[in-house]
């Protein structure tokens, strides 16, 4: 390579690895705010101020759903496996929510320490399945479809 | 290392030649990988158990968000062999592919807003991932206006192949931000190093598509820099020599 061309590659390289560290210290300065949602271990942990519309994401526990019969109001606990937080919402729920579902819930935290939810989104992973492999496995034993609840 | 060839594709003249057939090629590949994917992956792919056949928009959103970041990957390198090197045809590459690579992220952001709605429950959410596409669908925009903003054609490619440097640090921000932060878009489905977490008959139909935006993407910039070559040596003999086999002078 001519030594004119080295220079340029250099200059090339320095641009690309200056604004890399540049975007890297800003994102990093920023971490907290560029997450999405609160797992229920940062809301048990008393990281989340009361009042204040945050978003709790995580795992719907399995049992812990309850809908009353005459209202859309329901109420769940969401675990990320190391917190538990309950959460109360009137509306209607998106059609992938189930137990065992991982969802994220838009709310304000209260005193007794429920989200009431404003908005209830569901998340999915990155796995698809056709039914008829579901049900196989199912048969063979194993659970199907139980989210990895990754983040 | 024998850089001859490399060189020889930094010639118009050698370039504009050697993709004159290989352009139906790209063509023809991407009409058969298209069809073939989109009736596979639309009709005949099983629905998923989960999300039941709204899944199915699969098939246009991840080959589209794929080649919109190929295209920039691709733009950002080409733009630093045309500062280095000082090659034309390697700006001619940046200023062709970033209009493409623009509709492409535009694809991948409308299809991800239909398929969010009935999975998710909402059109957008401001997480990491959708808001790093978004900035890189602004990127392209950027690179666009800055190009046709600059009259002398060399200050003009210089200044649009910087920015292409600066804005590919967003490429590892896109790619990673499903497992740097919490977001509501899931993690990657496929990656290099593992098996697709998506049964064999539901994947197959999705590479071929991937596979035919590729070939897609290829068609579209061949004939843009094709064109763009004969309108900058519309003077030399050659082009005058082309043309008038084509009696079109």
């Amino acid at each position: 390579m001519r030594p004119i061309r080295k220079r340029r590659l250099q200059l090339v390289l320095l641009l690309v690895a200056g604004v890399g560290i540049t975007v890297g210290i800003a994102l990093m300065a920023l971490q907290q705010n560029l997450n999405l949602f609160y797992s229920p271990a940062q809301i048990v942990a008393g990281e989340v101020e009361q009042g204040v519309t945050i978003r709790a994401g995580g795992l719907v526990v399995p049992g812990s759903v309850e809908r009353d019969p005459n209202s859309l109001m329901a109420e769940f606990e969401v675990t990320d496996y190391q917190g538990y937080v309950t959460i109360r919402y009137n509306g209607i729920l998106p059609d992938l929510f189930a137990e065992g579902q991982g969802i994220i819930a838009i709310g304000e935290l209260g005193e007794d320490m429920v989200v009431t939810a404003d908005q209830v989104l569901a998340k999915h992973d990155e796995e698809y399945m056709p039914p008829e492999l579901v049900k196989a496995i199912e048969e063979a034993g194993h659970p199907a479809g139980a989210d990895q609840y990754s983040n | 290392m024998n850089w001859t060839w490399f060189h020889k594709w930094g010639s118009p003249k050698w370039f504009f030649q050697k993709t004159e057939s290989l352009i139906y090629w790209f063509g023809f590949l991407a009409l058969i990988f298209l069809v073939v994917g989109l009736v596979w992956g639309l009709a005949f792919a099983p629905e998923d158990f989960k999300q039941g056949n709204s899944f199915r928009i699969f098939y246009i959103h991840v080959p589209s968000a794929i080649l919109a970041q190929s295209i920039f990957l691709a733009m950002a390198i080409s733009a630093a062999v045309g500062l280095i090197w000082r090659m034309k045809l390697a700006h001619v590459f940046v200023e062709t592919a970033a209009p493409i690579g623009a509709s492409i992220t535009l694809l991948a952001l409308l299809t991800g807003a239909i398929w969010g709605k009935p999975t998710w429950g909402t059109w957008w959410v401001w997480d990491a991932r959708l808001t790093s596409t978004l900035i890189q669908f602004f990127l392209y925009l950027g690179i666009i206006s800055l190009h046709q903003s600059i009259e002398n054609r060399d200050t003009a490619s210089k200044a649009t192949a910087i920015a292409c440097l600066v804005g590919v640090v967003n490429l590892p921000i896109i790619k990673f931000s499903v497992n740097w932060w919490n977001t509501l878009h899931q993690p990657a489905t496929f990656t290099l190093t593992e098996s697709p977490a998506m049964a064999t008959e539901m994947w197959v139909p999705g590479l071929i598509m991937v596979l035919g935006f590729y070939m897609l993407f290829a068609y579209l910039v061949t004939l843009r820099m094709r064109s763009e070559i004969l309108e900058r040596e519309k003077g030399s003999a050659w082009v005058k020599a082309y043309l008038e086999k084509l009696n079109v002078l």
